[in-house]
């Protein structure tokens, strides 16, 4: 086998971080090269570096054995290395073929888009790999999966060698995950080299050749998945013994705190997104709603916290019916809402912690009298909290953009989970954040459980889902699939229901007892 | 160091004083600088005798150097007798009073001043108008004409209704004028609330609006006897007191803006209100989960800026010309967009920067008067410090500032939601 | 077994439709009480339908007042109760355009009672006062779709007047007054594009200040040197008006598209040049990439901070012709604040066009004729006080904006400065 990439010493730092200090990667001609650390280790940094979206202040990259410098995205294109990057790089509103076209428009007469040929190429590299999408489509007409496709699809229309995929499995159900599996050995069969970021141990076993380690910027080392077991590569990614499981007494669900009965919604562009969900939650267990994202539970978590108007349906929250959810109305119930994206929805950056602390409550006693604020009573309330739920801060008086994002998500669920609730809703709760946040959160909303509070877990994460919920609602296209028991179901037949099917009685498999449960560990 | 990917937005450090102090006082008084150095350019530049004797450097140098020094001189001198009066003659005025008790020279001296304050009185109410909006992010250009509809609204309470107490009379005459811009305003804000049309464009459609309807007000219902455009003068009890006598125009007005300042500066950062809209004004999605109405909250802002404005025509009628007349607002409503952004939106900024702003246009007429500079230059130099002070890189470069890192407040957004 | 597919219809019960509907029977309400009340049997109002020499000369057009109205009420009535019935969301702004084209015509019928007017050169006039708003319009639309605001649309167009006539004046040659207009406008865009490309100020308070910037510059230069050298400064003459042979024969259409000054041809050849541009080559693919996406287009080594500068100046050259309009191709002089707000016109313009080229022109004269039309009520003295008349484009221009006649999606980076990291 030939070295087909090497990358030696790669160093870069941001200000007050060192993203990637001195790493070494070598990729053979063929393989495919997992690239595993936690949220934050430098994997997506060195791959923008080898792609030339950032230049590396020390260290040198090797293509074919020969120097290269790599200062735009052109220069790595040229050199046959092309990227698949986590968020996708689609504009929306254009078709496939423009968006594969751009940057490398062929013309007629010198002057007019040639539209023609480059889907007929398309076409070729479809059938030859086995990408099947319609080059005359609108992207955002297309399912996340298909995007995928059509990433994949402009790397290979650059003659790309060498691929890089950056957190590739995050929006597929497990079906979806094994069809990109395939697609990749497809790739690797056909002479094409690729580096495979992520962070999740399983994958890492099913598909890679070899897997190189990244811990806080450097390199912990190459093995190979025949030689380690995912505890050995769970040390190495944290540095230290990581508890693979989740300690879970079983529930004891109370009186019921949630019930939704055929919930219509429409989302901002008048289309119906949530078409006639219903279940019902009960205080002290978690239902975990599963599915790819952009099957409606976005939608739905809007409209059960007032953002999003009811179309039609019955929503009856914490024993009262409501016909219109207010935000503010349905938070003084004693809702409390973790939301998917805490930097847009979560925390006014520019306001200092104590202010984040209180966004929901500062109108209220002890933190204002009349209209006046109380600041004593809000500085003194921050300083609790920020220790009581360990945010690494040096003072109550930072500002929220301060912080990491862990800690951010700790403030978060500090205001959160510090006021009086009965209903939690958490929305994609460890998005992006290190193993350290994920434990402590996901002992947090244990804890919460357990105390009787009712858990609506949204979540893209299978693992989490499974490791977390008493209960699993599978959405697909705005409906509930199915319901099941947690302990009665399985990663594949979650992955049938997420992909809109109902998995036939041979298909099912059963999972363990219940009792004190050990579920794995979510990376 | 830390180790590891940035996080985002996270990994900024928290500014210590010495960057605050860099970035609230020193950057905005250095813009001013240059504003007011670039504006001496354009005097130089302007000045006839000045180009004729650079046409003759190399032959001169130094009455070329002469030549420019004296342009400006006359120029900025006239600036700045006209805003703080002659030093000798104060001292003069302050001897005769000692000596003869006669009050007479010592107000003649003290007149530029007090008229600098009488200035300013208007910028501090439309300059915390301005800056009321920043804080909530809408952008309230009509300022100008809801300045305007406030004046109208406060001549017409002031000369329409006879017989009143003043202490009655005069409340009500600036509430008039503070609803007639409230109103104004509250139009492009209900609209940006409800629709999500931007209030850029719409509260500049006000403005355009607002004179045209001044025009038709000025030569017919509104109109006092007579051929000229002009409101009746309105009666004596709905008049801002004054403290000297004529021709010092220094009144209460002063006073009434700095009380209302102190009032917003409560109302902003004390009060449950004055958080929602600072909360909706740095993040509205953040605001909207947590529970609060952002469009509520734009179309209270947007009242209560036009209010503010209105307010400041209010005290300009009453106060010191007791009519109203075409191209009344002459400005102060742009103006005062320069005057918020120089300030960073903060009520005690405004102050201070409206004591600039009045200096700077009460020497501007003198400026005009003696030197023949027109009164516009005033407002090239604004445009100029609002680019200053909106782009602080630049002005860092110009001194080779490194203090404090160059924080980005987008203020705006473009024309989505 | 996929689940069943996901429905997009609408619901029975529309508020929007039932909304839209009885706005349209109230327009009609209106028209019948303000227009039709109060004329009398055998009135008509007769629009004259030629302007400079055509090949054929059309006799005048002779509406019956009463009828007319009756008749335009009807329509109008019949498009209410049509969208309350069946109306969709796309039928409803083609009806609501019925509704206003029915209450223009009624207005102008009323107006025009028992008195002439010129229909054909109001129309005429429409085009070219068009003329600036369109092109402040293309600059909107070139710059938008790559992703920058430019509110400071009227600071250029002011700048680029006045250095139009000064230089025009001085040189005696309006070519030269042209070339000035469009480079002062590629000049003042790229301090805009610098100020917020570079250095990331804030798109909107950029416009701003150019907007007072470019105010007081044009009439501090206006007030010291050209109110005192009238002659050598402010006087350029204007472009003389081309007249197409042959084509400007054609009746009716004739005098309005093909009798005009070379400003106005200019303008509609941008729109042409433009539309071809942003949508059938690789330049307006990837202006448009960069202003929806621009990371992506980042990622396929487009230059996001060099096209966006190229389109912003571009933009500003354009805006500089609308400038040089109203000195070199209307009055032949500066005027303080001539520019009258024509340049946020020209942005609403731009917002109801859906930031492309031909549907910014067609607004374009949307506006142009409101504008058209407070002149010639003013000169046929209708009851309505000048000032209000005055008032009407941007009352206009407001309703636009409120998206009731369809809302608009502006490019998804509009308005965002470009990090690259």
């Amino acid at each position: 086998m030939t070295t087909i990439l090497e990358l030696r010493g790669i160093t870069k730092a941001f200000p007050g971080v060192l993203a990637n200090d001195g790493i070494d990667l070598t990729l053979q001609e063929g393989e495919i090269h997992a690239l595993l650390g936690e949220n934050g280790a430098g994997k997506t940094t060195l791959m923008n570096i080898l792609y030339g979206l950032y230049k590396p202040d020390a260290g040198e990259i090797l293509v074919r054995g020969e120097k290269a410098e790599i200062q735009t995205p052109n220069d790595a294109i040229a050199r046959g290395i092309g990227m698949v990057h986590q968020h996708f790089m689609l504009v929306p509103v254009m078709t496939v073929t423009e968006n594969v076209m751009l940057g490398n428009e062929p013309t007629r007469n010198g002057i007019f888009l040639d539209k023609a040929s480059v889907a007929r190429r398309i076409r070729e590299i479809s059938e030859h790999y086995g990408l099947e999408v319609d080059p005359d489509s609108y992207v955002k007409d297309l399912s996340v999966g298909i995007q995928q496709r059509v990433e994949i699809i402009k790397v290979l229309y650059r003659a790309a060698d060498i691929l890089i995929l950056d957190e590739p499995t995050a929006v597929l159900t497990p079906q979806e995950v094994a069809g990109l599996f395939r697609i990749l050995q497809t790739l690797v069969d056909k002479g094409k080299s690729i580096i495979f970021i992520t962070h999740k141990l399983k994958e890492v076993m099913a598909v890679a050749d070899r897997i190189t380690v990244l811990r806080a910027g450097q390199t912990v080392g190459t093995v190979s998945p025949k030689t380690v077991n995912p505890q050995r590569l769970a040390a190495m990614m944290v540095g230290r013994d990581v508890n693979l499981v989740v300690r879970k007494k079983p529930a004891h669900p109370g009186g019921e705190a949630l019930e939704i009965r055929d919930l219509f919604v429409r989302d901002e562009r008048k289309n119906l997104v949530v078409h006639g969900m219903s279940f019902n939650l009960r205080k002290g267990e978690v239902l975990g709603i599963a599915g790819v994202q952009g099957n409606g539970q976005t939608e739905l978590v809007y409209a059960l916290t007032g953002l999003l108007p009811i179309e039609s349906g019955k929503v009856k929250l914490l024993g009262r019916t409501f016909r219109k959810l207010v935000p503010r109305r349905v938070l003084e119930s004693g809702v409390a809402h973790v939301p998917e994206d805490r930097l847009k929805h979560g925390l006014v950056l520019t306001f200092p912690i104590f202010d984040n602390l209180v966004l929901c409550d500062y109108y209220l006693p002890p933190y204002a009298r009349g209209i006046s604020l109380q600041h004593k009573v809000i500085v003194r309330h921050g300083e609790q909290l920020i220790q009581q739920y360990d945010v690494r801060t040096p003072s109550a008086h930072m500002k929220a953009s301060t912080l990491s994002g862990g800690n951010q998500q700790k403030v978060i669920v500090a205001r959160e989970f510090s006021r009086p609730i009965q209903l939690l809703i958490a929305s994609q709760p460890t998005r992006g954040l290190d193993v350290g946040s994920i434990e402590y959160i996901h002992n947090r909303i244990i804890e919460k459980r357990d105390e009787g509070v009712a858990v609506l877990l949204v979540s893209s994460e299978l693992d989490e889902i499974m490791a977390l919920s008493d209960r699993i609602a599978v959405v697909y296209r705005g409906e509930i699939m199915e319901i099941v028991d947690a302990n009665a179901t399985s990663k594949e037949d979650l992955g049938l229901l997420m992909a809109g099917m109902r998995p036939t009685q041979s298909q099912v498999h059963a999972a363990g007892e219940t009792g004190e449960k050990e579920i794995e560990r979510v990376f | 160091m830390k180790r590891g990917e940035p996080q985002e937005e996270g990994e900024k450090a928290g500014l210590p004083t010495a960057a605050l102090l860099v970035e609230n006082l020193l950057l905005p008084v250095l813009a001013v600088l240059t504003g007011l150095v670039v504006g001496a350019i354009i005097v130089a530049v302007s000045s006839s005798e000045t180009i004729a004797a650079w046409g003759n450097f190399f032959r001169a140098p130094t009455a070329a150097i002469g030549a420019t020094w004296k342009a400006v001189a006359i120029a900025y001198g006239a600036l700045f007798k006209g805003a703080l009066g002659n030093p000798a003659d104060l001292l003069t005025a302050i001897r005769s009073f000692q000596a003869s008790g006669d009050p007479a020279p010592l107000y003649k001296a003290i007149y530029p001043f007090t008229e600098s304050l009488v200035n300013a009185t208007p910028y501090i109410l439309a300059g915390l108008a301005v800056a009321l909006g920043f804080r909530c992010g809408l952008f309230n250009i009509g300022a100008e004409g809801q300045f305007f509809m406030g004046a109208l609204g406060a001549a017409y309470v002031g000369y329409s209704i006879v017989g009143l107490p003043a202490f009655v009379h005069l409340p009500l005459a600036l509430l008039g004028g503070a609803l007639a811009g409230g109103v104004w305003a509250a139009i492009p804000g209900y609209l940006k609330a409800r629709f999500g049309a931007h209030e850029v464009v719409n509260t500049i459609m006000m403005n355009w609006i607002a004179f045209r309807l001044s025009d038709w007000l000025l030569f017919g219902p509104m109109k006092a006897s007579g051929y000229r455009p002009v409101t009746p003068n309105v009666e004596v009890t709905a008049e801002l007191p004054r403290f000297f006598p004529d021709p010092l125009r220094f009144n209460w007005g002063f006073p009434l803006a700095l009380a209302i300042a102190v009032v917003v500066y409560w109302f902003l950062f004390k009060t449950t209100v004055g958080f929602e809209i600072r909360s909706v004004g740095a993040n509205p999605d953040a605001s909207k989960y947590a529970g609060m109405s952002v469009t509520r909250n734009f179309v209270l802002v947007m009242s209560l800026s036009g209010a503010l404005a209105g307010l400041a025509g209010a005290t300009q009628v009453l106060g010191v010309d007791h009519w109203v007349g075409a191209g009344f607002s002459a400005g102060y409503g742009f103006d005062s967009i320069a005057l918020a952004l120089l300030a960073k939106s903060h009520p005690l900024g405004v102050v201070l920067a409206a004591l600039l702003f009045g200096i700077l246009r009460g020497g501007a007429t003198n400026m005009q008067s003696m030197a023949r500079i027109p009164i516009d230059l005033i407002s090239v130099i604004q445009g100029l410090v609002i680019i200053f002070v909106a782009a602080p890189a630049i002005i860092r470069w110009i001194y080779r500032i490194r203090i404090g890192r160059v924080e980005q407040t987008v203020l705006t957004r473009g024309w989505g939601k | 077994m996929t689940g069943p597919s996901l429905s997009t219809n609408r619901p029975p019960w529309d508020k929007q439709r039932l909304a839209t509907g009885t706005g349209l029977l109230i327009v009609g309400l209106v028209i019948f009480l303000l227009f039709a009340r109060g004329t009398l049997p055998g009135q008509t109002s007769t629009f004259g339908m030629n302007a400079g020499g055509t090949a054929l000369l059309i006799p005048d057009l002779a509406i019956p007042v009463q009828p007319g109205l009756y008749a335009l009420i009807l329509v109008t009535v019949f498009a209410g109760a049509w969208q309350m019935a069946r109306g969709g969301a796309r039928s409803a702004g083609w009806l609501i355009g019925i509704a206003a084209f029915c209450f223009v015509a009624a207005f102008l019928i009323w107006a025009t009672n028992e008195k002439s007017l010129n229909l054909v050169g109001m129309l005429s006039s429409t085009l070219g006062r068009a003329t600036p708003i369109a092109l402040a319009a293309l600059c909107g639309v070139i710059s938008e779709r790559a992703g920058v605001v430019n509110i400071g649309i009227e600071g250029i167009m002011l700048i680029a007047a006045q250095t139009a006539v000064i230089s025009a004046s001085m040189t005696r040659s309006l070519w030269i007054g042209l070339v000035v207009a469009l480079l002062s406008g590629a000049l003042v865009a790229a301090a805009h594009a610098i100020l917020v490309i570079r250095f990331k100020v804030d798109q909107i308070v950029s416009g701003v200040a150019i907007n007072i910037f470019g105010v007081g510059l044009t009439s501090f230069v206006a007030q010291r040197y050209l109110e005192r050298d009238v002659d050598f400064l402010n006087n350029s003459g204007t472009f003389k008006i081309i007249s197409i042979p042959v084509l400007s024969k054609i009746p009716i259409l004739g005098p309005i598209f093909f009798e005009n000054s070379p400003v106005v041809y200019g303008m509609l050849l941008l729109v042409l040049v433009l539309h071809v541009l942003l949508f059938h080559t690789p330049w307006g693919l990837r202006t448009r990439a960069v202003g929806e996406h621009p990371r992506a287009a980042d990622t396929l080594g487009i230059n996001v901070y060099l096209t966006r500068y190229v389109n912003v100046i571009l933009g500003g050259i354009i805006a500089g012709l609308g400038g040089a309009y109203f000195t070199l191709g209307a009055v032949g002089r500066f005027d303080q604040n001539m520019t009258a707000g024509k340049g946020f016109i020209g942005l609403a313009a731009m917002i109801f066009g859906k930031w492309t080229p031909i549907g910014a022109s067609l607004s374009s004269l949307l506006f142009g004729f409101a504008d058209s039309l407070q002149v010639k009520m003013q000169i046929l003295s209708v009851p309505i006080p000048s000032s209000f008349l005055a008032m009407a484009p941007y009352v206009v221009t407001m309703i636009v904006l409120t998206g009731i006649v369809g809302r608009a999606i502006p490019p998804a980076a509009d308005g965002t400065p470009y990090e690259k990291q």
